[in-house]
């Protein structure tokens, strides 16, 4: 019996180790070496055994004390605990980490670079915040969203540096521009679903970057556009000497000048920007627009039977949330100063998505929770420079075997019979 | 003129005639009542009256109101939403994942949206919204205590059990206040104490609603007892029409269900 079991397990890490060993040659076994006369391949087939060995012996290791069986249900069941939050506490949770942002500048670790983070982590906050009432509510999968950040930054970019427009000005404008588009990208694929779907706005993305990359007269093509205007406080520009007429920021209040004030300025800005996506979010959750979202997400045929328009659903939703991506890609541009189409990548849309579906789909403290793992664990994770990507899939494989349904899967209902929801 | 007059209903798949010239009326107040063995084309019939298919030949006619509508020429939503005619399905379509009372709600979208004026006074919590949904929620409350599922009202509406869910279909297709009620097999899948309550249920909308009750049914003794009209549908096509007892002694029926041979063998 024992020895059977010893058979099994050594048979088990014997397959694994092949599987090792199999990757390992190409990725780690040879090595392009610039040397002398030119690119030459060196072997680290030392590095393979070492390797191999390792995974083999590991994976015996497991087998005989049988433990994978067992970690797996003690995280499913941590998981459980965490996702089965009651109302009442998430929206604890929620109150905390409110305060917490609110905080953040004034606290004394906070430095530029921890607030400059913070902002990255909001942007994409927001982002998330605005695909979930594609993804999340509308159950559109969405593989394009960046298009409408890029729609709204080079609409600010554009208006401001042309017509020298404010930021104020601006901010709506391009919301609605990146409405406009998102209603663009909803009328072709209405009648699509699913798989469908995602592979038209996946398209439209990369339609909107290359138009970008290529129209140089309008965007500048690869180069960008650079010197957007940095916004100012109501009118009170954020500099050190005033020009003529001006009143600068800190001589508004008779501070000492420092950069930082932009900085803290911006934070609370996309903190507010962020905060009015969720509660509009949460408001219409609860407006029969909102819950025909949800019902749409569903079933779309019962929609239909119940009179339903699906076209007005789906648009709204894509318009929507093509909105808050438009209000995000303002802020992106004149926080950056400088936008060029490599920022309008593929990948970002992948990342918004990802931190919709990590966070639970239609989850609102679930993407909070999700972005600030996404972009917070890269940045922790400089200090192991190459292993940085290694050490980030690691992590998503493990949120996916332990929470396959996203992190925060409880959904409070929009309304209650006999009591406030 | 009847509130819903079908005429010369054709639909064809290909080679195969689903429907093939069947005409019939159906009256608010009643219970008409649709049945025939399997493939006969019964549940064609009502998805070529919500919507879900356009017949090739036909007219399907809805009057009530002093208005008309065509139903072979609106979209499916439009059925539903403006002519009235609500619909349960076969194989139960709930929003799973959403609550009871929700399901309810998003029933009564039409008025709800308008009084939300399309969401903008929703977003500002206008009064005259919030009336229109404490309006919706007592409506929703009065179709669940008809239906037995206030107990269950904030629950989940996958998590139910199959009887309730058939239930809850029901009261749903109720709330989007409709004239005609198609039920597609309401009752497959209860238990027999389950049918007669299902059958109480459809009985009383007929009797306390202004509405027109059309029924796709297998469980004969539910048919039989509850039907003011019954049309037996074979091969597409209509081979019988009249009251429970007049298609009981129809040959043609008996014939439909049984099969010739066994019609030959019980004779014999």
């Amino acid at each position: 019996m024992a020895s059977q079991k010893f058979a099994g397990a050594v048979r088990e890490a014997a397959s694994v180790a092949l599987v090792a060993l199999l990757l390992a040659i190409p990725l780690v076994g040879f090595r392009l070496v610039d040397g002398l006369r030119g690119l030459t391949i060196d072997t680290r087939f030392d590095w393979v055994a070492w390797g191999v060995s390792a995974v083999f012996l590991g994976r015996l290791a497991i087998a005989l004390s049988g433990t994978t069986r067992r970690l797996l249900p003690d995280l499913k069941s941590v998981g459980a605990a965490l996702s089965n939050l009651p109302g009442g506490l998430s929206r604890f949770a929620g109150g905390a980490m409110l305060i917490g942002a609110l905080l953040l500048p004034i606290v004394p670790f906070a430095d530029r670079y921890v607030v400059e983070i913070a902002i990255t982590v909001l942007i994409y906050v927001m982002l998330g915040w605005g695909l979930n009432i594609v993804v999340g509510l509308a159950g559109l999968l969405d593989l394009g969203y960046v298009a409408f950040y890029a729609v709204g930054a080079y609409s600010y970019a554009l208006l401001s540096i042309n017509f020298g427009w404010s930021f104020w000005l601006c901010l709506p404008v391009a919301g609605l521009l990146a409405a406009a588009f998102g209603v663009m990208l909803g009328f072709p694929v209405l009648r699509l679903r699913g798989d469908y779907l995602a592979i038209v706005t996946l398209g439209f993305g990369e339609m909107i970057r290359i138009i970008l990359l290529n129209w140089k007269d309008f965007s500048g093509g690869p180069n960008g556009i650079s010197s957007i205007p940095r916004p100012d406080f109501f009118g009170f520009p954020f500099a050190r000497t005033a020009e003529e007429g001006q009143t600068t920021f800190h001589q508004l209040f008779g501070l000492e000048f420092s950069p930082m004030h932009r900085i803290v300025f911006l934070y609370y800005l996309i903190l507010i920007l962020a905060m009015l996506t969720n509660l509009f979010t949460l408001r219409m959750r609860r407006l029969p627009l909102g819950r025909a979202w949800e019902a749409l997400r569903e079933d779309e045929i019962a929609c239909r039977a119940l009179g339903i328009n699906p076209t007005m659903i789906k648009l709204s939703a894509f318009a929507l949330g093509a909105m808050f991506g438009g209000f995000a890609g303002a802020f992106f541009a004149t926080r950056q100063g400088f936008i060029s189409p490599e920022s309008f990548s593929f990948i970002e849309s992948a990342v918004i998505l990802a931190i919709v579906v990590l966070g639970g789909m239609g989850s609102q403290i679930g993407v909070v929770i999700a972005a600030a793992f996404l972009i917070l664990v890269p940045e922790f994770l400089r200090d192991f420079s190459q292993y940085r990507m290694v050490l980030f899939g690691m992590a998503m494989v493990l949120i996916m075997l332990w929470r396959p349904q996203g992190l925060v899967s409880h959904r409070s209902p929009s309304a209650r019979l006999g009591g406030h929801a | 003129m009847s509130l819903l007059t079908v005429e010369h209903l054709t639909i064809r798949f290909g080679g195969l005639v689903a429907i093939d010239d069947v005409s019939f009326a159906a009256d608010d107040r009643r219970i008409t009542a649709i049945i025939g063995p399997n493939g006969a084309g019964k549940t064609t019939v009502f998805n070529c009256l919500t919507g879900f298919y356009k017949p090739d030949v036909g007219r399907m006619c809805v009057a009530a109101d002093g208005q008309e509508w065509l139903l072979e020429r609106m979209e499916g939503f439009r059925i539903a939403r403006d002519a009235g005619i609500a619909r349960t399905f076969q194989n139960i379509r709930l929003f799973p994942k959403m609550t009871v009372l929700e399901n309810l709600l998003v029933a009564q979208h039409k008025a709800l949206q308008r009084a939300s004026l399309f969401s903008l006074a929703g977003l500002v919590g206008a009064k005259s919204f919030r009336l229109a949904e404490q309006a919706a929620i007592a409506r929703a409350r009065s179709w669940l205590e008809r239906c037995s599922l206030v107990h269950v009202a904030d629950d989940e509406a996958g998590s139910l059990p199959y009887g309730a869910q058939r239930r809850l279909e029901i009261a749903r297709a109720m709330c989007t206040g409709p004239r005609i009620l198609c039920l597609d097999e309401p009752a497959a899948g209860l238990n027999p104490a389950e049918s007669v309550e299902l059958a109480a249920l459809v009985r009383s909308i007929r009797d306390y609603e202004k509405i027109a009750v059309l029924l796709i049914e297998h469980d004969m003794s539910v048919v039989m007892e509850i039907s003011d009209q019954i049309i037996v549908l074979d091969h597409g096509r209509k081979i019988a029409q009249g009251t429970p007892d007049e298609i009981r002694a129809n040959p043609d029926v008996i014939r439909a269900y049984l099969g010739t041979d066994e019609e030959a063998a019980v004779s014999r």
